[in-house]
This record gives structure tokens, sequence and C-alpha cells, in this order.
């Protein structure tokens, strides 16, 4: 089976194409102009992970909603579930940048961070 | 609701319809010692066919002799500068042009000339070298043109407003969100129901615009229709302002429409229109391209300068025709004390202010004792507008009030206190601030300040944003809290 | 009326002012002070929660805030002084510039040099002329961003957005992640508008078809939007009958164009470039108002906010050497022309007194092509596209051979550039 990825580490966006075998694994793998197109490629099918950005409601900040994100990237198929668990997440103003709003979010081994600081309102 | 569990309610008058006709009659009965009610169906008065004219004053050439659009155009125009002084209502005597760009269009000139002259409406012929001396980017084609002075623009929607709110100052009675849902006489009574209330009135004055014919035939008055006809109309951008200083009418083609016009509104934007499309649906109010086509192609023909891209919005009314092709200005022969202002289509709006003045004269004929008021205050509270103050009372306004300092709307110069204050006015909505301040009707149509807007209405009116709307309920902007459809899916 | 006096003043506290302040500070100006309409810094950046921003300055995959707060964090550490909840109403030829806010009224800033920095709007509905009724529901992207962002509201549960340029492709994948349906992603050109990273993962990720050649043609509902019609286009752009399809949705995303916000700058008389809507610009970023600069997306529209720092960053530093007076006009002013397949170019002139980076777009997609400056220079280019902005130096060394008064920067073809080299 054929498998096309559009490789997203730099703007040339090469289209690599992946021969997958039986039992999911890469028989070869063409189309990338750089050994970075492979890394990313290969990753992208046996394990795609991504970056999760989101908010988390606050109270007392300047603002209702305070934006978040994993330190790390995640797996990919777990994005949903972690945005349902950040659907009841509170935290009290005021945060700083970096500061970990739930730590080991998931049990994945990422922290969700606050990706600014939000004053608590006078 | 049923029927025996509604308030009920008795007036003298009750006014159905609180377009420009209804909200004018309202503030003129406002002058005599009468309870006067004025029922209109959207949240906000002026919101039907009054909101998307033109908002021309016309000078009283244009219609033909005999009819009543004829009888009350002239006098109508002659009332406007000192009813848009009382209320504080934006107008401008910009003069009104109609052009001839073929030489055998200029009979139709000294027509409107002599027609002019007749009724004693001012006007004067232009040679082809004065009209372009008065209006620089007027076609090279141009042959001549006549020139009426007094004819202008206003903002319809601010005159209904303003009108409805010195009504309500001197004693008369507003429902919002109360469309009349069945009407019947009773002995010398005539009732109106609303969802919530049975109104028992002496007389019911029936300007319920495109829907005056429907209003009529639940009192079984069936002897009219008012057919719509659409009229779309493109905004420029303030940007194009002083592309021309007056109305600029072609010499129409047909006798139904005057033409598609170039406008110098009120407020000093740009905007062309309106098409003129007879349309089965009373709320087909949708732009479409054949429309943009054709008012392009003919307005370009008279200033080839206006550039489509420089387009900030488009919309699109529906004229209360009716199936007489005039005014129905008169009593119901068949259901006494039942008086239809309908059918006012083009040039209702310069004729409204004389008719609704005919209001109280045709009450007495009828036998009405009218009383006047000895306290009625014909003006109404001044509205600041920041953006046309000088520095000096910028800075001292915003000393007496911070608000003033708070700048919303970014494209139109419009403050925090200017929205609050057209809250306390009556604005409910993100299109009643809109229509009351310019606030969100600039260039960035509210992309900035919508948000901010939201937020003061939520605040003044003590609801959640998500009950905010744009023009009454089922059309509220922002439909759910953050992380409120997380888990639920869709449906 | 209160009156101020400073050296540089800059309008705008979004990515653009905050680099240029920090750089007028370094520079040596004394008083600089940043006017800032909201009641934060930061700009656009505080609602663009997702990652991707400053690879190039950070060599980091910052979030919006974050890349925001780092300057905001730097700013703390100066004397820079920041009017919040400030709104300019005018600047004037001489460089005053009037503003209100609620604490101090109209205040009247005397500046030795002025940065723009305002950056830009969203096109809306009208500029695009959608025919169709007008229910409540329809958004400009950003607007709708900063609902979902700040405010804490979600549009609605079902979307369809027009315009596949970044914005419109990360909020198709905000709205899914809060819960929302995005029915369709539809563009009006044969590929996505946006990059193909944000193909990837924000559309692909999730299933949101992708349609091109495609453009809405309708909308309905009365109150609220229940509907959206679409239709495939011709190569005029223009709906082909009997394509149509009718998606129900209770919103639409517009994500159809950024123009620079310049009404400050044209009432002020600044010369404007009728392409990119901003000021015309010398290598000091200067516009044709001496000691008034322009930086960031108020100049042109920029993909990276990296490149708006920079480009602002040298903006700030030439604001506060004319406010010190350590700015003088160049002997020599060369023009920048726009040649083949190049829409435009910033700077509009240089003087060869200094090396100049150069920011242009293309008019057309073109593949195995070269980028010539003048001659000067001349870079290969794998592909260019009208969406991916085009950023190069010239050295004065290099500058330095110029013949004639006028740069022209055009694509030339590979066979040609072969031939020539």
């Amino acid at each position: 089976m054929l498998k096309r990825i559009t490789c997203t580490v730099c703007p040339l966006s090469c289209e690599v194409v992946l021969e997958i075998g039986e039992n999911g694994e890469i028989l070869s793998l063409t189309g990338n102009k750089c050994a970075r197109g492979k890394t990313y490629a290969t990753k992208e099918h046996t394990a795609p992970e991504r970056t999760l950005t989101t908010t988390v409601k606050i109270k007392g900040g300047v603002h209702p909603l305070l934006p978040v994100r994993t330190d790390q990237p995640i797996p990919k198929g777990k994005l949903r579930e972690a945005m349902l668990a950040t659907a009841d997440l509170v935290v009290e103003a005021p945060v700083k940048m970096g500061d970990v709003v739930v730590e080991n979010f998931l049990d994945l081994g990422v922290n969700l961070i606050a990706s600014r600081d939000l004053d608590r309102v006078e | 609701m049923k029927r025996e569990a509604k308030t009920k309610k008795a007036v003298q008058v009750a006014i159905v319809g609180g377009g420009i006709i209804g909200t004018l009659t309202a503030r003129e009965l406002s002058r005599y010692q009468l309870d006067v009610l004025l029922l209109e169906k959207e949240a906000e008065v002026g919101w039907g066919t009054t909101k998307a004219n033109s908002g021309i004053v016309h000078a009283g050439i244009h219609e033909d002799p005999g009819t009543l659009k004829a009888k009350y155009c002239f006098p109508g125009n002659q009332m406007f500068p000192r009813l848009c002084e009382e209320l504080d209502v934006s107008f401008k005597q910009t003069g009104i042009l109609v052009v001839a760009l073929a030489e055998e269009e200029m009979d139709m000139v000294h027509m409107y000339y002599q027609r002019g002259l007749e009724r004693g409406v001012p006007v004067r012929l232009l040679s082809r070298e004065e009209v372009l001396a008065q209006e620089p980017n007027l076609s090279e084609d141009v042959v001549g043109s006549v020139f009426a002075p007094e004819g202008g623009a206003v903002m319809p929607f601010e005159l209904a407003a303003a009108a409805m709110e010195n009504a309500v100052a001197n004693g008369a009675e507003l429902m919002t969100e109360s469309p009349v849902i069945g009407a019947w006489v009773e002995g010398e009574k005539k009732y109106l129901e609303t969802p919530t209330h049975i109104i028992e009135a002496d007389v019911v004055i029936n300007a319920a615009g495109l829907f005056a014919d429907e209003i009529a035939r639940m009192f079984g008055d069936d002897y009219f229709r008012i057919l719509p006809r659409k009229g779309e109309e493109y905004l420029f951008d303030l940007e194009l302002a002083g592309l021309v200083n007056s109305i600029i009418f072609p010499v129409p083609a047909s006798k139904i429409s005057k033409g598609i016009l170039v406008i110098h509104t009120a407020d000093g934007n740009i905007m062309i229109g309106p098409t003129s499309d007879n349309v089965p649906a009373k709320d087909d109010l949708g732009t479409t391209y054949s429309g943009f086509e054709r008012i392009f192609s003919e307005t370009r023909r008279l200033v080839p300068g206006l550039d489509p891209r420089k387009v900030i919005t488009q919309f699109a009314g529906l004229r209360a025709a009716s199936d007489r092709g005039d005014f129905i200005i008169e009593f119901s022969p068949n259901v006494p004390g039942l008086l239809h202002l309908a059918g006012i289509e083009s040039p209702g709006l310069t004729a409204a202010p004389a008719i609704a003045a005919d209001v109280p004269k045709m009450l007495e004929e009828q036998g009405f004792k009218l009383t006047p008021k000895e306290n009625f205050q014909p003006r109404r509270e001044g509205v600041v507008r920041f953006r046309q103050l000088s520095r000096k009372e910028q800075d001292e306004l915003i000393r007496q009030n911070p608000a003033y300092g708070r700048m919303v709307c970014r494209c139109e110069t419009v403050t925090e206190a200017e929205i609050v204050d057209a809250i306390r006015r009556g604005a409910r909505t993100l299109d009643g601030v809109k229509f009351r301040t310019r606030a969100g009707a600039g260039r960035c149509q509210s992309g900035f300040c919508q948000p901010v807007i939201m937020e003061i209405l939520s605040r003044e009116l003590g609801i959640p944003a998500e009950q905010v709307s744009k023009r009454g309920a089922g059309s509220e902007q922002v439909k759910y809290e953050a992380k409120e459809l997380l888990g639920k899916g869709v449906s | 009326m209160r009156k101020l006096e400073v050296d540089v003043a800059i309008i705008g506290g979004g990515p653009a002012g905050l680099a240029a302040a920090l750089a007028a500070h370094d520079q040596g100006a004394a008083e600089v002070l940043i006017i800032e309409r909201n009641h934060e810094l930061g700009g656009i950046l505080q609602q663009c929660i997702h990652h991707g921003f400053g690879l190039h300055r950070f060599k980091a995959e910052l979030t919006g805030p974050e890349y925001a707060q780092r300057f905001i964090n730097e700013l703390k550490d100066t004397d820079i002084k920041v009017l919040l909840e400030t709104m300019v109403l005018e600047v004037t030829k001489d460089r005053t510039i009037y503003a209100v806010n609620s604490r101090e009224g109209m205040l009247e800033i005397s500046a030795k040099a002025i940065v723009l920095a305002m950056g830009c709007r969203e096109r809306t509905r009208g500029a695009l002329r959608i025919p169709g009724k007008r229910p409540a529901g329809i958004f400009s992207a950003g607007t709708a961003q900063r609902y979902m962002n700040i405010d804490g509201y979600i549009p609605g549960r079902k979307a369809v957005i027009l315009g596949s340029g970044d914005i419109g492709l990360i909020m198709a994948r905000r709205l899914t992640l809060e819960g929302a349906k995005v029915e369709a992603v539809v563009e009006i050109l044969p590929y996505a508008a946006g990059l193909a990273r944000n193909v990837v993962q924000c559309l692909e990720d999730f299933d949101i078809p992708l349609h091109l050649e495609s453009t809405v043609t309708e909308i309905h509902g009365d109150d609220r939007l229940e509907a959206v019609t679409i239709a495939k286009v011709d190569e005029n752009w223009r709906p082909i009958p009997g394509t149509e399809q009718k998606i129900e949705c209770d919103t639409l995303l517009l994500s159809v164009g950024l123009i620079p916000e310049n009404e400050l700058s044209s009432g002020a008389g600044v010369e404007l470039d009728p392409v990119t809507n901003g000021p015309k610009v010398d290598d000091t970023l200067m516009t044709s108002i001496p000691g008034v600069f322009a930086c960031g997306n108020v100049l042109h529209v920029h993909d990276l906010v990296d490149n708006v720092s920079k480009e602002a960053e040298r903006a700030g530093a030439f604001a506060a050497q004319y406010a010190l007076d350590k700015l003088p006009a160049p002997p020599r002013r060369i023009k920048v022309e726009a040649g083949e397949n190049i829409r435009y170019v910033v700077p509009h002139e240089i003087s060869l007194e200094r090396p100049v980076e150069f920011f242009m777009r293309v008019q057309r997609p073109e593949a195995d092509v070269y980028l010539d400056l003048g001659g000067l220079r001349r870079v290969k280019k794998p592909f260019v596209r009208p969406s991916e902005m085009l950023d190069i130096t010239l050295s004065v060394e290099q500058l330095s051979k110029l013949e004639g008064d006028t740069l022209r920067v055009r694509i030339v073809s590979g066979k040609e550039a072969g031939v020539d080299a």
C-alpha cells in the first residue's frame, strides 16, 4: 500500500511517498528532499504527534480565558480526550507564562502550561 | 398564551407599525391629550422598509400630477429642516440633480423643471458646464440637468427612532416585539391581539408597511394589496466621500422607478441604488449578483469613478407598494375608525411628515375632539456625536464623563458614552446601536468593535452575551459559552 | 488639553510597535512612548493562541501570547512609557498626535519621530459582495477568533469557512477542537492559500473538506444563518451554474484577506502604495513625511511575525536616529521597481548607504525560477507563490555595483538565468 504524507517541516512541503507493508512497516520512502523529511514522515506514519493549544477558564483574571498549551507534543489520537479534559478546568489569576496548569497531563508525561501572564483584575 | 390570560389595555388610538409613518404619526398625535399606543413587531422601531430606505428627501418634481404622492411630497420636503432640527437628526440639504446624458433626455429635464415651477419647488436648469462645475466627477457625457436645491438626504432609521423617542417623551406609549396576530371589531371598539396583550382602541391606524394589507384583512377589510418591490443598495467607504456633492438621478427609463441613483447620504458616505424588482415574498431581503451588476452599470454611466472595490456593505429593502400605484391614505370604507396609511412607497419618506401632520385633521373630520397639550415638547434631547466636536469640546466632555474617552468604534469614532446613551434611548440590539450611533457601520463592518458593543449591551441590559442579538430574538450573534460544546458532539 | 513631548512616539502596541519601541530605546532615544488602544499590549498576538510563532527569531515554536510576552517582559525592564486604552484620532504632518483616553481626556503629543504600527484589519462581506440575506452568524475569522480565545464565546456549532488563508485554517481547527463541526473550507484559488503545515494539521487531521476553485454564492437565513450555497468558479472567478451545493450551517467565517489600517497615515498626508495599501517607504522605513516611519502590517501584510519584528526593529532604530538628529538625508535616492512577476517590493526607495532587506510578493505561482535584484544578486527559488512573502538582503558592497537610478526586482526563469549566469 502507498501512503502520501506532506512534510510540514519547511515551506517546501515535499510530498513523501511511503510504501507500507502488511504489518504497517515502511518498505520504502521517497519524495523527500532532505533527511528531516524522512524523520518527519516516519514519525507521522508510526506515531503522529501534535502540540495542543487551547484555553482554560480562569477566575479573577483580566480575561475569562487563559491560553494554554502542552509543553511537548502529544499523540495525535489523544487530542479529543485532551480537549475534554480542559472543559472543566478552572485556574485562579494571577498566572505567569510557563506556570504549570496540569502536571503530567492525561498521564502522557507532558505538562499543560500557561502561555501568557494573566493579571488579577483589580 | 390563551387569549383570556392576556393583559387587557384600552387606549384611544392604537398605531400598528413603527416605521417612519407610524412613528411620525405617534409624534403628531402626542401633541394632543390622547392615549396613543404604538405596536411594533420587531425589537426596535424603524426596522422594516424604513431602515433599508435610500434616505432621500425628494424635491417634489418626480411625482405625477393628481396623485397622493404629489400631494404630500413637496409639503413633506418643506417640513424636513425644522423636523430634523427639533429631533436632532442628521439631515443634509444636498440638492438633487436630474442629469441628462443625451440630447433626447433633455425633454424630460425640461418637463421636471416646468413641473417644479408649477408646484413652487425651487428649481434651476443647469448647462453642461454648470453641472460639471458643481459635480466635477460626473460623466463627460452629461448634456444638462435640472437642479432642485432643497432636495436632500436624511438618516431614515434615525428619524423614526427620534420621532418615537419624542412621542414617548410626550406621553405616547411604545410596545416592541408586539406583532398583531389578531384583530376584530366589537361595537364602536376595535381590538388588537398581540402575543401578550389585548388592546382595545377607538381608532386603529394601520401603518404596518409591507403587512398593511394583512392587518386590514384581519379586520375583514380586504380591498387593497401590498406588493413588495425590492431595492438593493451598495454603500461605499468614507474614502469616496466627496465624489459627488448632491443626489444624482438619471432621466428615468420607465415610469415605475426613478432610476438608479448616486446618493450623497446624510452621513457623507456615497451610496448607490436602488434596484426596483417586484418580488413575491415579503421577506425577500437578499442582495443578488444581478442587482449588483445593474446598479454598477447604471450608476457608472453617471459617475465613472465609482469603484466596486470600495464597497463596504450592501443591503436590500422592500418597498410597500400598493396595487393602486399610489398611497392609500383614508379611513376604511368598511370598518369605521380604521385609518389606513398604506402603500407608502417612494417618495414615502419625504411625504411622511406631511402625511403624519394630516392625521389629526382626519381624526377631527371623523368627529374626534382633539385638545392640544400645553406642555408638548417638540424638541428631542440632543444627541452627542463625539466625532463632530472640536478637540476642546471632546476634552471637556471626557472630563465630565470618562466614558467619552473610551473609543469603541475606531472607523467611525464612536465612544462608549454614546453607545450607553443610545441604549438609554431604546437601542436593544447590535443593529440598533449601529443605526443610532454608526458604531460598526464603517469600513471594518464591526470586526473590531462588535465584541465590545456586545459587552456594553450585555452589561447595560443585564442579559448574557449569548442573548445579545443582531436584530431581536433569533438573531443572537454568539450562541455558546466557551467549553459548552465539548463532549456534546454535534447533532 | 494635556501636552506631551517625546522623542519617538509609536502608534500601536502589537508585535511591530513592541519591537520598534525596544529598538528605539536601544538606539538611545530618551523618551519612547507606545500608544495602544487596547487595555494590554501584544495586539492581535494575544488571540493567536496556536503555536508556530518565533521559529526564526527565537528558534522555538511559540504561541502568539508567548511571542508577545517575551517582548512585553523585555519592555518592563526599560523606561519606555505605555499609554493603554488610548485611541489616536489624528496624526499631523508636523508630527503632532491627538489621542484620547478616559483618564486624561485629549492628549496632544509632539514627537520628534513617529512610528506607524497600527497593523491591519480584515476584509469584510461587503468587500466581497456575497449575495443573499443578512442574518446573524457571519463573522470575519479574526472576530470569531477573539470571541473564542479572549471573550469566551463560541459563535455556533456548524460552520463554513470562506478562505483558506492561515487564519481560516487555524479557526477550522479551533472550532473543531471546541466541539463545533466545520462543514467545509471554501477557497477560490486552485490551491490552499495557507501553509501546507496548516492544511495538514488543521484540516486533514480532522477530515475537514477543502473545496478548491469554489466560493460562497448565496447566504440563507432571516434571523440566524441557516445555510450557504457554494459553487465552483471559472477562471474569472465567476460561479459556474449547475455546480451549486447548499450547506447547512449556523456560522460563516470569512478569512479573505487583510488590509493595512492607514486611515491615520493618509490623514497625515503619507503617500500610500496602491498595491500594498501601505505607505511608500525608503530604506530607513521612513514614509513620505520626514520623521514618520512605518513597519509591520500597516506597511504591508506579512506572513510571519518574525519578519514583522525584524522590520519594526529597523523602523524603531531609524526613528530614534532621526529623533537624535543622526539620520541625514542620503545623497542618492534609487527607485525600486517591481518587474516581471513581482506584485510589490518594500522598500520603495533606497540610498546605497546601508544594507537593505527587501520584502516582496509575486503575482502568480511559478516553479524553478530565480529572484533577480537588478542583476546585483540572483537567488534560486524552487517555487514562488503569491501567498508566501519573499525576503532577501543586499549588502552595501552588492549595492555599490548598481548603475543608474533604478533597481529592478524580477522573477526570471531558470532557462534565462542559466543563459545569463
